[in-house]
Formats: C-alpha cells, structure tokens, sequence
C-alpha cells in the first residue's frame, strides 16, 4: 500500500510539472504579443527623429555584433546544460549553466556600455520620440535578459542542493525555454533596429 | 521646517472639498471599525489562515466577488454624482476639475475593477467544479492574481483622497495625460493602479486555459464542456492576446512621464494617435472579454431553467470562437474620425458588423431552448430575459456606429454613451446577477429571497430604460460625451432629468440587493440537496458549500450535461453505488502571494509620487518573495482517506 502511495504521488508530481512546462509556453505566446507591440511602436516611431539624429550615427557595428554573438553562445550553452540534465550528469549541468550565466552578464554589460556611450554622446532617451521608442524596445529585452539572470542563479543554488529531480528538470526546462526565446527575439532586433538602423 | 510640512501635507492629501473631508471620514471610520470587530472577536489569525492566505479556488473567488461589489457601489456613487451635475441645466453641483475626474474614475474602476473580477470570481467558482477539477492549473499563481487585482484597486482609489484622481478620461488619452496637462500624480495612480492589476488578470488568462484544457475529469472531451466553461476559455484566449498590449501601453505613457520620452508627445515627433491605437487594441477585445463569460451563464441558466438540452451547442461554441477571433480586428471603429482613410475605415466597419453575427446565432439559440421548453422564471431566467430585449437594442445601435460615415455624425455622442451601457449593463452586468442568483446556493449554500430580488428586478430594469433611452435622444440634439454642464437653450434639461431619474432607480436596486444578501444570511432558504434548481452540469452534484477538495472521487463523464446524465441512469438503476475514497493531493495556503502584492502596492506608490527609493525598495521586495517562493519544494499535502470521509458524512454524504 505504502509502495502504491508513493508511486501515485511520483506520477502526480511528474503531471503537474508537464503542466507548468504547457504553461509557461502560454506565457511566452504573450511575451512575444509583449515584444510585438514594441516592436510596432518602433516601427512607427522609427523615422521620428524631430530632425534631429538617427540610429546610423550612434549604432556601432563591433557592439552589436560582439553582443550577437554573446547571446547565441549563452543560448547554445543553455541547450548544452538541459542535453546534460537529461543524461542526469549534475556537474556538467551546473557548469554549463554558469557559462550561459557570464555570458549572459557580457552581454548586459555590453549594453549597458553602449547606452552609456550614446547617451554621453548626446542621444538620450528624451532627444526624439525615436530615441524613447530605441530605449525603450531594447531594454526591455535587457531587462528580461537580467531577469534571466538572476532567475538562473537560483536554479543554480537548487540544483547543487536538491540534485536533478522532477522538479529541479522542469526548472531547467522553463529557464532554458525563456532564454532561447530571449535569443529569439533578440534576432529581430538585431535584424529590425541595428541592421536596419546603419544600413 | 514646518512650513515644508504643511506644504508636503496640502499636495499629498486631497483638501477642499467637503465630500472628500466626509470621505477621509468615512474611510477611517471604516478601518478603525474594522480593525475594532476584528480584534474584539479575536478574528486575527482566522483571517489570514483562512481567507488571506488561501489558495482555494472557491475562497479567492468570493473575495474576488465581494470586491468587485465594493467597487460596484463605488463607481456607482461616482455615477450617481455625475448624473446629478448633468441633471440641470446651468448646474453647478461639482466643480469641473471634480467632474473629470469622476467620470474617469467611474470608467475605469466599471471595466476593470468591477466587470473584470466578478468576471474571475466565476471563473474561480464555477470552471474548476464544472469541469470536475479539485483545483486550478496553478493554485499559488491564482492566489498571486487575486491579490495583484485587489492592491491595484487599493492603490487606483487611493487616489480619491491622496494625492488627487485622474481626470484624463478612462482610457488617458495622451497628450491629456502626459505630463504636460497632467502633472500631478492622479495620472500615475491610474497607470500602476492598472498596470498592477492587468499582470494579475494575464496570469489568470494563463491559468484558466491551463485548466480548462489540463484538468478535465476523465471522459470530458472538449465537446463535452459546459458552455460556460467554454466561454471562460474564449475569453481567457483573449485575455492573453490583449493583456500585453495593455501592459505595453501603460509603460509606454510611463516611459513619456517619468523619464520625459517622446512616444506620444506632439514635440519631438512622437505620436499621441499611436497610443489610442495601442489602447484599443486592448479596450475593443476587453469587451468581448467580459462579456463572453456572460453569454457563456446565459447559456447555462437558460437549459437549466428550460429543463432541456440547449439548443445548439455545437453553433455556440463555434460562435464563441468566432467572436474571440473577431475582436481584435475591430479596434479601428473607436477612432473612425482619426483619418486612416475610406478603405481602413470599411474593413474595420464590416469587421464591427460581422460581430453581430454570431452573437445573434447565440441569442436566436436561447430563443430555441426555451421554445417548448418548461420555463421557471426563477431569479436567474428574470435577468436572462430581460437581457435579450436590451442587447437586441445594444446591438442595433451598435451596428449604426459601426456604419463609419454615419459615425462620423454619432463620435463622441451621448447616443455612444447609451449604446455601450446598454451593452455593458445589459450584456455584461444582467449577465453577471444572473449568475450571482444562479451559483449563491452553491457559494454558500442559502437561496437569495425571491421577492426582494423581483424589487431589485424591476427598479434595476425600469431604471435602466428610463435613465438610458433619453441619452440616445440626447445624442442626436447634440449632446457631447464628458460635457460638464449645458446652456438653457439647448432644449436638454428634460430628457436629462429624466435621465437622472432613472439612475437613482438603478441604485435603489442595488440597495435592494445588498439587503437581499443581508436578508439571505439570516434567513435564507438552506439548500441541503447541492442541486437546488435540478441542475445539468457537475457542479450540482457536490454539497453546497463544496468542500475544499471539491470531488471526493472525480467523476467519470460520458457526455454533455454530465450530471443530468448521472442523475438519469440512477433513476433507471436505482443502486446506490459506493464510493471509494482515495487520499487527495492538495497545495498548502502561502503568505506569499498576499506578501508580495503588498509590495507591488508599495512600488506602484513609490512610482506614482515619483520616489524611487520607494519604488526600489518594493520592487526588491517583490523579488525577493519570488525567490522565496522558488525556494519553497514542500508546498503540497495528501488528505487522508478518513478525513474524507469525516467530511462527507458531515454533510450527508456517506461514502
């Protein structure tokens, strides 16, 4: 009896974590409409420049790049952590882990550094309704990639106390999720605003 | 030192008025009143075991509800005021500062804090047991919404008596409610008031999809749903197309008063038409949101009260989904005047009338289950009736401002003002006190009197006509919306008297109400069977008040109106079955939801004074309780098999 208690609550705990794996998809579903209505806004705010300076005399190709290239990585290295937790290796995991954590905090501080320099140079976020659409589009992405971040740091702690179990893997799944969808998105800025932006 | 005090005080508080000395008055009273019952009956620890910390779905549902009724009363009052300036020409009742900003609060506070939660209180109440589920996809985060909408409303009416309202219209257009023309914090109570809240309303769009497609009872295919439940699920696919826009939106107006951008500010090249566009892409489908739900207890009510099978079910499903994809190319119409041009125009015009389509297939549908049907007009039926007569005229209306050259005579019109309450207090309002009347035995198990409620009937219905059929006359002589007061040789006096007349009369049904509910506490009729109205679906087949587990063994479902369904074969075999009884896996209550609201709430004040060492410190605080909470691995229990069975035998069930 006790045997079949437990098997029963295994396979419970086994159902819920499916269900929240389902439900932060749908979370990402309005991520993305989140996401989408920035992009909207600048699109339409794109040539708002009140006659003052574009996009092309602030974006610098080495930045943009070197932070593509950062985040690719980090979301390349987060899909070789959840190929590890699934061969139930902890140390690999955690490893992998802290690699797509550093270069996730490259990346941020590579746009932190880029902000700084446009807004010493002149650009700030109150200089053109584009500037204010720029700012506000891109640092929400930052702002979901720190989130990330922090986020990831205490998946981290988890797992070197409670090990891989049912739920520790649903928690990687989810985090790795979010970070392949930030990478997703960060593909459309760099197509829509940078490229677009200097050619 | 002092000076600087007493200037800070004279901007903080709002001073000068006398009906807002009378509400800081009240509002205290209250507290202490509460805080005095409270500690008197020892009630302390009761309240945050049993109610603050709750992840129940039934217990968030009715707090979701006794709020919503608050608010009901709140932007009630602000309506009747407004009616009172209105009611005579030359009449200077409020000042127009006062005026603006009631009429703001009265908008918002009706969609959002009013129609929205008691939208989630039957979601809360009613999905989970119709479709034979011991909870929600995700207790915790449903607990997280509730409490988000309750300290979002907390800090949107705060706003009355600190610091001062908005006053830019329910929506806030900008340049209105930029900086420039709104420079106090009214403005920004708005925005975190409502920013707050919508995150809440998303997670539970999230969560109620979750559960409606996770959590059936086995055998329940889709098709087999109660068409209420059906209804949650269009909207809540809705909720979670049009919630982030909102959420975009608001930041948006934020990032253009705090950090002074330039997204919707004429100077700089921004660009205010953006923002109504933005907004309504929300604001048209929030109203298919709230009112789908309703559709959805019509239909319950009506092939309840019918004694049939509702007619249809395949085409009000269908409907129903047309409608959710529908409405979000509809948002236009709200500006046809913007001068997008003839051909946006007609595509939003027709896209606006097709609406009307599906929505007619449902109301002809509740026409067919009734015919031939053996009608009770119980308290529920009442209100179901006499929604139809009052949507057909909505939506007639409707489609005149939808025809987009004919709009350009009506924009802005009190002829508007008349279709969108006849829709909303039609469609959404009747709609909910019907399932109010319908699910009070199961929320608490005592019927709600009959005569009081046939009172609160005929004054809410007679007050409606009365108070609204003038305004559409009103539009056509003339009469603008958010006008302040009117001249004698506009020949409006009259029809606005009248207009006022009717609602006092609304809110003397209400009165009626809040004494039937009084009046149903003490001496209610008791519902000992669960199934007081010979019910269909299978939240009739548990005690009223369910348990907190719901289902003491998950039913299995063959087909549509499973309970009818079990109810018939038991008549035919007339064999008691028994029941085995196994432990049931449960989630534990959690301070953390309640907590962290409470930190929201500190940030969304910190942000709306512009004090960001307030702002920081709850937003930390916020993310310091998600943490905790990622922490927390011990967050569920097993009830055991004689605890069940203690509590089905307590109400008469034996196992």
């Amino acid at each position: 009896m006790a045997y079949a208690t437990a098997h029963h609550e295994e396979h419970h705990h086994e159902h819920d974590e499916g269900i929240k794996v389902m439900g932060f998809w749908l979370f990402l579903v309005t991520d993305c409409i989140l996401f989408g209505a920035l992009f909207a806004t600048y699109a339409v705010l794109v040539n708002h420049t009140a006659g003052g300076l574009t996009g092309k005399e602030f974006f610098e190709v080495p930045g943009f790049v070197s932070e593509t290239f950062i985040l690719l990585t980090s979301s390349f290295t987060s899909g070789l952590a959840v190929l590890s937790m699934h061969k139930e290796k902890i140390k690999p995991l955690i490893g992998w882990l802290i690699v797509t954590l550093l270069l996730g905090m490259c990346f941020v501080g590579l746009e932190i550094h880029e902000f700084q320099t446009m807004v010493h140079e002149g650009a700030t976020i109150s200089t053109s309704a584009f500037f204010t659409a720029f700012y506000t589009l891109v640092s929400t992405h930052g702002l979901h990639v720190s989130v990330g971040i922090i986020w990831m740091i205490s998946i981290t702690i988890q797992l070197k106390r409670y090990g891989i179990t049912s739920v520790t893997k649903r928690k990687v799944t989810i985090i790795s999720l979010y970070w392949h969808f930030l990478d997703a998105v960060w593909i459309f800025l760099y197509t829509v605003v940078y490229l677009m932006g200097v050619m | 030192m002092l000076d600087k005090l007493k200037d800070f005080s004279s901007r903080f508080f709002v001073t000068g008025e006398p009906m807002i000395y009378g509400a800081d008055v009240a509002i205290l009273l209250t507290l202490a009143g509460i805080i005095f019952v409270l500690t008197y009956l020892k009630k302390w620890k009761w309240l945050w075991r049993e109610w603050l910390t709750t992840v129940d779905h039934k217990k968030i549902g009715i707090m979701y509800m006794l709020s919503s009724l608050l608010m009901l009363f709140r932007g009630g009052v602000d309506a009747l005021l407004m009616r009172i300036q209105l009611a005579f020409p030359q009449w200077h009742f409020l000042d127009s500062n006062h005026y603006n900003e009631i009429f703001t609060t009265h908008g918002t506070i009706m969609i959002l804090f009013m129609a929205m939660p008691l939208m989630f209180a039957f979601f809360n109440i009613v999905v989970p047991l119709q479709i034979g589920a011991r909870d929600v996809a995700y207790p915790f985060l449903n607990a997280v919404s509730f409490w988000l909408f309750f300290f979002g409303a907390m800090l949107f009416n705060l706003s009355f008596v600190i610091g001062g309202s908005p006053d830019a219209g329910w929506l806030s257009y900008p340049p209105l409610s930029g900086m420039q023309f709104s420079p106090g914090p009214g403005q920004d109570f708005y925005i975190w008031g409502i920013q707050i809240s919508g995150i809440g309303s998303l997670a539970s769009g999230i969560n109620f999809i979750m559960t409606i497609l996770k959590m059936r009872a086995p055998g329940m295919k889709l098709m087999h749903m109660p068409l209420f439940t059906w209804s949650v699920l269009a909207s809540c696919i809705i909720i979670i197309f049009a919630f982030p826009v909102l959420t975009v939106t608001l930041a948006l107006l934020f990032i253009d008063r705090f950090f002074d951008g330039h997204l919707f500010t004429m100077t700089g090249g921004g660009n205010p038409m953006m923002y109504i566009n933005l907004i309504w892409m929300w604001g048209h489908p929030e109203v298919y949101i709230v009112v789908l739900p309703a559709f959805g207890i019509f239909s319950e009510i009506v092939a309840t009260f019918s004694q049939k099978k509702i007619f249809g079910y395949k085409s009000m499903v269908f409907s129903m989904m047309i409608i959710s994809v529908l409405s979000y190319f509809t948002w236009v119409h709200h500006f046809f005047t913007m001068g997008a041009g003839a051909n946006v125009n007609v595509f939003f015009a027709i896209t606006t009338m097709a609406i009307g389509i599906p929505t007619g297939v449902k109301v002809f549908n509740w026409l067919f289950t009734m015919f031939r049907g053996r009608i009770q007009m119980t308290q529920p039926m009442l209100w179901t009736i006499a929604f139809i007569p009052c949507f057909v005229v909505g939506g007639a209306t409707g489609v005149m401002l939808s025809a987009a050259p004919a709009d350009y005579q009506y924009h802005n019109s009190y002829f508007l003002v008349a279709h969108f309450h006849q829709v909303l207090i039609g469609g959404v309002v009747f709609g909910f006190f019907a399932g109010l009347y319908y699910w009070w035995p199961k929320m608490f198990g005592f019927k709600l009197n009959d005569r009081l409620g046939k009172w609160a009937f005929w004054t809410w219905n007679i007050g409606f006509y009365v108070c609204f059929m003038p305004q559409y006359a009103l539009g056509f002589m003339g009469m603008t919306r958010r006008i302040y007061t009117y001249d004698f040789d506009m020949g409006w006096g009259p029809l606005n008297v009248i207009s006022t007349v009717g609602a006092f009369f609304m809110g003397i049904g209400f009165i009626f109400q809040a004494w039937q509910i009084l009046h149903g506490i003490k001496y209610g009729e008791r519902d000992v069977t669960g199934d007081p109205w010979n019910g269909r679906t299978l939240e009739w087949s548990i005690p009223s008040p369910p348990p907190h587990y719901n289902f003491a063994v998950i039913p299995t479902v063959t087909g549509q109106d499973a309970w009818w369904t079990i109810k018939e074969e038991r008549k035919k075999k007339k064999a008691k079955e028994t029941a085995v009884f196994s432990p049931i896996h449960m989630p534990k209550n959690s301070g953390i939801p309640f907590i962290m609201s409470v930190f929201w709430f500190i940030a969304g004040f910190g942000l709306t004074f512009h004090w960001v060492w307030m702002a920081i410190f709850g937003l930390t605080g916020v993310g310091a309780c998600l943490l905790a909470r990622s922490f927390q691995y011990n967050s569920d229990y097993y009830i055991p098999v004689d605890e069940i069975r203690h509590t089905e035998d307590s109400v008469g069930r034996v196992g």
